[in-house]
């Protein structure tokens, strides 16, 4: 039976961890596919999930009364969507929704943090690359903000 | 003229200058052939020369001066073919008196032209290459001749991709020509906007986050990148982060042309005028410059 460990291995967030690491996240990560429309995380809710994106597009939006749907961000694959599974309360910020059929690997946030309290060389490792991510969206979200196309 | 000779001097190595027997001061009498509302506040303005001239022809990345009588002149990037001299074509965003004037002329209103000015893209030492065209908003104009040179010679070039960023859906520019672009199989096409409702079916991003989306050999690419300079140089240290030599990144610059020969200094910009010695730079030789508050 074909295993969750070469798709794991191949996500561009995994890439070059050691085997070793890859083993123990594939015993908290599951396949899954997302039909357009289908939420992936609704706010508010608990966050014990984050995804790696194989293919396919995702939005992530927040809903205002007035406006509707606002998307904030999209991601496609090879990318990865959610950290509030790190970070206390563990509670979705944002909506997330496919928007065209999502191939996706759901990784099992509560399964993951106990695996790096076991083992501070996973924990560090995926503390890195988590904070690589987080910081290439802040510094996007500041472009975001400059409005940098306006007048 | 010591700082002229010293700006000649900085840019040695830089994109290729065009020279023109015609007198650079000269204005030259154009018809409005035809005037296109890109979007909102964007417009595509067609001319023809009003009497039989030579016209000299233009190199991707150069830009004229437009003259609007008795209001102004001012330098505007040229976006049509470069494949097709008959035709001169100049897309614009209508802010100042004289653009947004430019905006309401009819066919058949007569404008002034001196031109073209400036260097040129450096669709010569790209081939051979992967291509990265990464436009900004309005940076789109002044990179589509490039564009229009590379798909018209492309086996001429390795694996080329538009990565272009706007506002919002509503300010995307050539929507029907993207569309065309998008279909072809020999050109990635990425768009992204930074905000949309929820009916927008494409990207959400600023288009430095589409830098890793696109393919390319960085050890065998070439970027030509336009738009806000924040914009630029956070374009520019994406392609770097992704093994792109700073010497292998093109931007273009904007700053107050005035004489388009390097005479006023309207434009000087650190060693540099940026109407004779640009508007296209190496990054490596603009790098330090966009960092510098002072200038």
């Amino acid at each position: 039976m074909q295993t969750l460990e070469p798709l794991l291995a191949s996500h561009p967030f995994l890439k070059n961890l050691n085997p070793e690491h890859v083993k123990l996240l594939v015993g908290c990560a599951t396949n899954k596919v997302f039909n357009p429309g289908e939420f992936l995380s609704q706010e508010g809710e608990d966050a014990d999930l984050f995804y790696f994106i194989r293919d396919g597009k995702v939005v992530v939006e927040i809903y205002s009364p007035e406006h509707g749907p606002i998307t904030i961000q999209t991601l496609d694959g090879g990318e990865i969507l959610g950290w509030s599974w790190l970070v206390p309360p563990y509670r979705w910020r944002f909506d997330a929704r496919a928007l065209e059929t999502t191939r996706a690997i759901v990784m099992d946030g509560k399964c993951i943090r106990q695996k790096c309290e076991n083992d501070h060389s996973l924990g560090y490792e995926m503390m890195k690359r988590f904070a690589e991510i987080i910081a290439d969206r802040v510094e996007a979200t500041r472009l975001q903000l400059l409005d940098l196309y306006g007048k | 003229m010591g700082s002229n000779i010293e700006s000649s001097k900085m840019v040695q190595n830089g994109p290729e200058r065009v020279h023109s027997d015609k007198d650079p001061m000269l204005t030259y009498p154009y018809y409005v052939q035809r005037l296109r509302h890109e979007t909102h506040d964007t417009f595509t303005i067609e001319l023809r020369p009003a009497r039989a001239v030579e016209m000299t022809p233009f190199s991707p990345g150069q830009f004229n001066m437009l003259y609007v009588f008795g209001l102004g002149e001012i330098p505007i990037s040229i976006s049509g073919d470069p494949g097709n001299q008959e035709r001169l074509i100049h897309t614009t965003r209508a802010v100042g008196a004289v653009t947004k004037a430019m905006m309401k002329l009819k066919r058949g209103n007569m404008i002034g032209v001196r031109g073209p000015f400036g260097t040129k893209w450096p669709v010569k030492e790209a081939m051979g290459r992967d291509i990265l065209i990464v436009a900004g908003g309005i940076g789109l104009p002044p990179l589509r001749p490039a564009l229009y040179h590379i798909l018209s010679h492309r086996k001429d070039y390795g694996k080329v991709s538009l990565l272009y960023g706007t506002r919002t859906p509503e300010d995307i520019l050539y929507i029907k020509e993207l569309e065309k672009w998008r279909a072809r199989l020999d050109l990635e096409v990425f768009i992204t906007v930074d905000r949309a409702k929820g009916d927008w079916r494409g990207n959400v991003g600023v288009v430095t986050t589409l830098i890793p989306k696109a393919p390319f050999d960085p050890d065998n690419a070439l970027a030509m990148v336009v738009g806000p300079e924040v914009m630029m140089r956070f374009s520019a240290l994406e392609l770097q982060k992704r093994g792109l030599t700073a010497d292998r990144i093109y931007i273009s610059m904007e700053r107050n042309m005035k004489c388009g020969v390097g005479l006023c200094g309207h434009c000087q910009l650190g060693g540099v005028f940026v109407c004779k010695d640009g508007p296209v730079f190496r990054f490596d030789q603009m790098k330090d410059v966009f960092t510098k508050r002072e200038l």
